[in-house]
């Protein structure tokens, strides 16, 4: 039932909207990860983030993919309860759970150990839209704990213009996607962290945005 | 008079001779460039598409055929506001200006040309600056709604033209009527622009020295290019008018170089702005020709001119 009305919500109202309505160019697609277990870290500008990664894949790829998400934003309102779950799938992630005494990754390792496709944002909340935010260091821990799982770094563009946090309105502006090499897990925590955060840079100096403020 | 597709006998042939012509492209292009990545073998795969679906939108019929040239509007207007600074306070107003152009399809779409003629210069021109002053924030206040207007005026209402000559079709007598405007208009320019493309790369700088026209802005443009491309559009026009719209030889070749000189206008209009943003290309919509700006922006002028120029000499009678 849910698996066919994330179908239903995929190909006529995701895709359509991102892909024809806003229009997306992605450099390097081939990059992305298709088999599992694989992570995407990707920066964070929009709600539509997760949609559109999800949207660059085949619609049968779907079920693979988990977009790891703070529990308190979307597990609180019904609604977003029920799009989160069962439509997106998310992979609910504890904020400040590593401070109680729990690992608020252990939904990360359980869909990695099946074979899943990991998103993650390790800016964390979405911050000031299509500005880079310091990076957490849950992904290096996640790569320690997984070593040789491969992280796919993406760095996008746009949507943060087109639907910035705190807005319902979805106002058209191209969507530019950048993919890069993966990497992995090296032996320090700091090594990991400044790897994620130089091939990020180094996509995002890619593109030539015009200013937004 | 109309065949099975309801479509006129005029228009059925022209199209037939426009995929002859681009069969004869692309075997010629398959001649000249042997790397199947090439710029110029992309640019005509590229062509293969749009005029297939051109071709499909006016074999459907009217209001397919508005519709699309609706979608490529929106695709320049959004393209435009993509590679533009924008301010992040303007979104709402931003809306308000995507919202402008259905409406101004749709004036365009019941031939309505009173309110066609003033939604975007009158009504859109007043009344986005109050919404955006109303947002509360001056600060880049007259860039932003100097570069909003003029892009709409030119993705929208300038491009807009070309469905408003469809929209004249219902008062036009001739068997072809607004498909065969729309045609001539969009051949022409497209003609104009491979036409001034070829005559620059085959003559050089042989006839008017190593001066451009405007180095500065487009330093590939040659007077041998222009000049050519003037020549060719104006030869094809006198030979298409007559066929596809109730001109004659004569006014056929003076709207074709009307059409060429408007088109000249528009591209290198669009290439300041390119340059002044510092871009090459407007985006990587259309493999090979850059983006859709890149394609439309001979028609952002060529489109007005003409329809103005057919309106005042043809359809209010002048020419006799």
């Amino acid at each position: 039932m849910s698996s066919v009305l994330r179908w239903l919500f995929f190909a006529l109202i995701v895709r359509p909207v991102l892909l024809l309505g806003l229009g997306v160019h992605v450099r390097r697609r081939e990059l992305l990860p298709m088999q599992g277990p694989a992570v995407i870290v990707a920066n964070h500008n929009s709600n539509l983030d997760a949609l559109l990664l999800m949207a660059l894949y085949p619609l049968a790829k779907l079920k693979f993919l988990r977009p790891a998400a703070a529990v308190d934003y979307f597990l609180t309102d019904p609604v977003r309860r029920f799009v989160a779950q069962r439509i997106i799938r998310i992979l609910p992630v504890e904020r400040g759970g590593a401070r109680a005494g729990r690992d608020p990754l252990t939904g990360c390792y359980d869909a990695l150990d099946q074979g899943e496709i990991v998103i993650i944002f390790p800016e964390g909340s979405r911050g000031e839209p299509e500005m880079l935010q310091e990076f957490k260091k849950g992904i290096a821990h996640l790569a320690r704990a997984r070593p040789g799982t491969p992280f796919t770094p993406v760095f996008m563009h746009g949507l943060g213009k087109a639907m910035p946090k705190g807005s319902l309105l979805l106002v058209p502006f191209n969507v530019d996607v950048y993919v890069g090499q993966a990497y992995q897990w090296e032996g320090t925590i700091q090594g990991f962290m400044a790897r994620t955060e130089a091939s990020m840079a180094a996509l995002a100096a890619e593109g030539d945005f015009p200013s937004w403020e | 008079m109309s065949n099975t597709l309801g479509l006129a006998p005029e228009v059925t042939t022209t199209l037939g001779a426009l995929f002859a012509a681009l069969i004869g492209a692309t075997v010629l292009v398959r001649l000249i460039e042997p790397d199947p990545q090439g710029e110029l073998r992309q640019r005509v795969w590229s062509w293969w598409i749009m005029i297939g679906i051109f071709t499909l939108a006016i074999v459907i019929d009217r209001v397919a055929s508005t519709i699309l040239l609706g979608l490529v509007s929106y695709l320049a207007l959004k393209e435009y506001l993509s590679l533009i600074p924008t301010r992040r306070i303007d979104r709402f107003v931003l809306l308000w200006a995507y919202l402008a152009l259905p409406v101004q399809f749709y004036w365009a779409h019941t031939s309505y040309y009173g309110m066609f003629i003033v939604w975007v210069p009158v009504w859109m021109f007043l009344f986005l600056p109050v919404l955006m002053a109303l947002m509360g924030d001056t600060k880049g206040y007259l860039t932003a709604i100097g570069t909003l207007s003029w892009g709409l005026m030119m993705t929208v209402f300038g491009l807009s033209h070309t469905a408003m000559l469809l929209g004249l079709d219902p008062a036009l007598s001739f068997s072809a009527g607004g498909a065969g405007l729309l045609l001539f208009l969009v051949i022409a320019t497209q003609f104009n622009d491979v036409a001034q493309f070829t005559c620059g790369k085959l003559m050089g700088r042989r006839l008017f020295g190593n001066r451009g026209i405007v180095p500065s802005v487009s330093p590939k443009k040659t007077w041998e290019g222009f000049l050519g491309g003037v020549i060719a559009t104006a030869v094809l026009a006198a030979l298409m008018g007559p066929y596809l719209t109730d001109m004659v030889p004569l006014w056929s070749a003076l709207a074709g170089t009307m059409i060429a000189v408007a088109g000249f206008c528009g591209d290198i209009t669009i290439s300041a702005v390119k340059r002044d943003l510092g871009v090459k290309d407007a985006s990587h919509l259309i493999p090979g020709h850059g983006g859709i700006l890149d394609r439309v922006d001979s028609l952002t002028y060529a489109a007005p001119v003409f329809f103005h120029f057919y309106f005042f000499f043809f359809f209010y009678g002048f020419a006799g």
